[in-house]
């Protein structure tokens, strides 16, 4: 069975990945080590799992300023989340990405999509995010 | 949405004033929408976060924009380094780190900021005042600019404050903006008792749960009975700002822009009201805390950094005591709160206590702490809030006296007996 969010487009791009989803906003700074892409927040539900290479949904960033920076040194160690989905435009997050263009040419796409839609999200539902904003996705199967 | 640039934007970015200040202008330009801005406003300072060495990509951000010949276009402060750079030895910084560390201070030196090396510039030489149009890096000091001073600041992330520094220039969008500071969530503190209120723990205990509360609104807070000193709000301050994005508090009778609770809604209604009780506290407090018992390797004061007031404060507690020898007491500040306390002939009793002062950092910005501190005990909800992710200890949260009884003993020592209904 599929889905398909429509979002909007802050940074462009097209990515098939496993999402990873939490209702609670993250700070990267003391929330993500961006040597491994381990989510560090102990206070954080997604405390634990890697977003390396996957998509990751949370509504906005909390906490530190430091955030920014420490999603660059992910860029870098290639080590950050595929792409990233929030419930509004998030201009931590944003600043990043365009950074990681302009100094390494690697972008994160991030979309934005509504708060009822970013609950929809389970962590380990597989994604494709299309270059024109379609979510389409493929929930993970459950066996009963 | 278009972008209306002035002359002085376009020549920017037409690199008339270098190559430095067009890379700025650049990624000013490309974050306007994603704030929403139609134009740019001038700001007349700056404060950068960025200033913190994380890893290759901040340093190489910085060393480029320094061999670029940035030099910031106002008054810029800048927040903690990575380094204490004369007493990193005394702990377990790695070599390499601190010669990377020293290269990120050295590149923003070069640009013209003012070495202040400090989150709480506000309590520095060059601090703001009420309206003036600033970009301020650091969460808990854009929190404090916006509600204590009533500078107009947005929440700025890392690696933008110096575009904005070294442009002069912002989108005209958000908190810089009056009409965006008005309030949207009505806090209403009930029934908590005078000796809650009095003590420095409810500070940061109120400000951690106020920001999980907030999250990103604007919370007017109603009930305050006493007038907190500066040292009280800003711990509030930051410790909000770390469970939350909360960028700007109100607190009725208090904060310059809420004279009044009309006045802090501008006569608009609150999307939502809540009850704040000592049980809400309560949990709040114990929320800090990961660990209520046990023996305890270091005691550290200053998240945000010390100020003369706090030294004075703590000073007296520590008469006629020793640290426990197992214990490490440490205050972080910056050179310039040092100075003035070394002065006052304060140090010269932390350090007869057993006691040292890093300055210029802290323990969540350089890696100083020895592996075998496995239990923290602090005052500061950051410090608390960030500790078991940046650091992986435990941590025990609670008031000065609490800390300077446990520095002396070696173990959690809590005095309860307020926070219990």
């Amino acid at each position: 069975m599929a889905d398909i969010i429509e979002a909007q487009i802050i940074i462009p791009g097209e990515v098939t990945a496993e999402v990873i989803a939490a209702s609670e906003p993250l700070s990267f700074w003391g929330g993500y080590n961006h040597k491994t892409g381990e989510i560090i927040d102990r206070r954080h539900p997604l405390s634990g799992h890697n977003a390396a290479g996957r998509i990751l949904a949370v509504p906005f960033t909390r906490g530190s300023s430091t955030t920014t920076a420490v999603l660059l040194e992910a860029v870098r160690a290639n080590t950050a989340p595929a792409a990233m989905i929030t419930s509004a435009p998030d201009s931590f997050f944003a600043l990043a990405s365009i950074i990681a263009d302009e100094l390494y040419q690697s972008p994160i796409p991030l979309l934005v999509i509504s708060r009822k839609d970013l609950i929809i999200l389970r962590t380990g539902d597989r994604l494709q995010i299309t270059s024109d904003g379609n979510i389409i996705i493929r929930h993970r199967e459950i066996n009963i | 949405m278009t972008l209306k640039l002035s002359k002085y934007d376009q020549e920017l970015l037409a690199g008339t004033y270098g190559p430095a200040a067009k890379f700025g202008m650049t990624i000013i330009q490309r974050m306007a929408p994603v704030y929403g801005a139609h134009e740019l406003l001038d700001i007349s300072a700056a404060h950068i976060d960025s200033t913190i060495y994380i890893g290759e990509a901040g340093l190489e951000f910085a060393e480029k924009l320094a061999s670029l010949g940035a030099q910031v276009a106002v008054p810029t402060t800048l927040n903690v380094s990575g380094l204490d750079e004369h007493y990193w030895q005394d702990w377990a910084v790695p070599a390499d780190w601190a010669n990377k560390a020293h290269r990120q201070m050295l590149a923003y030196e070069s640009m013209g900021c003012v070495p202040t090396w400090t989150c709480t510039p506000y309590q520095d030489q060059m601090r703001p005042v009420f309206g003036q149009q600033i970009a301020w890096g650091e969460s808990n000091a854009i929190a404090f600019a916006n509600s204590v001073i009533g500078a107009r600041t947005e929440r700025y992330p890392d690696l933008l404050d110096i575009c904005c520094a070294i442009t002069g220039r912002v989108p005209a969008v958000g908190l810089h903006l009056d009409c965006n500071r008005i309030g949207n969530l009505l806090i209403n503190l009930v029934d908590i008792p005078e000796q809650v209120r009095l003590d420095d723990s409810f500070y940061p205990v109120f400000g951690h749960l106020l920001g999980k509360i907030a999250e990103d609104q604007i919370p007017v807070v109603q009930g305050f009975t006493h007038r907190p000193s500066e040292d009280q709000l800003k711990a509030l301050c930051a410790a909000a700002a770390s469970s939350g994005a909360v960028a700007l508090l109100h607190l009725v009778g208090i904060t310059p822009e809420a004279p009044t609770i009309e006045a802090a809604f501008q006569g608009q209604v609150p999307n939502a009201k809540l009850n704040i009780t000592l049980q809400d506290l309560i949990n709040a407090r114990l929320d800090l805390s990961t660990y209520h018992d046990g023996d305890v390797q270091m005691v550290v004061l200053g998240s945000p950094h010390f100020s003369l007031a706090e030294f004075k404060q703590l000073i007296p507690l520590l008469k006629g005591k020793h640290v426990h020898p197992n214990v490490r007491f440490l205050v972080t500040t910056n050179r310039l709160m040092a100075g003035l306390a070394h002065r006052a002939g304060l140090l010269d009793a932390l350090y007869d206590f057993g006691g040292q002062v890093t300055v210029d950092t802290c323990i969540l910005a350089t890696p100083m702490l020895p592996a075998e501190i496995k239990l923290l005990m602090t005052n500061s909800a950051k410090y608390a809030y960030y500790a078991p992710g940046l650091l992986e200890t435990e941590i025990a949260f609670g008031s000065m006296v609490d800390c300077v009884n446990s520095a002396v003993a070696g173990k959690v020592v809590r005095d309860d007996s307020i926070w219990q209904i």
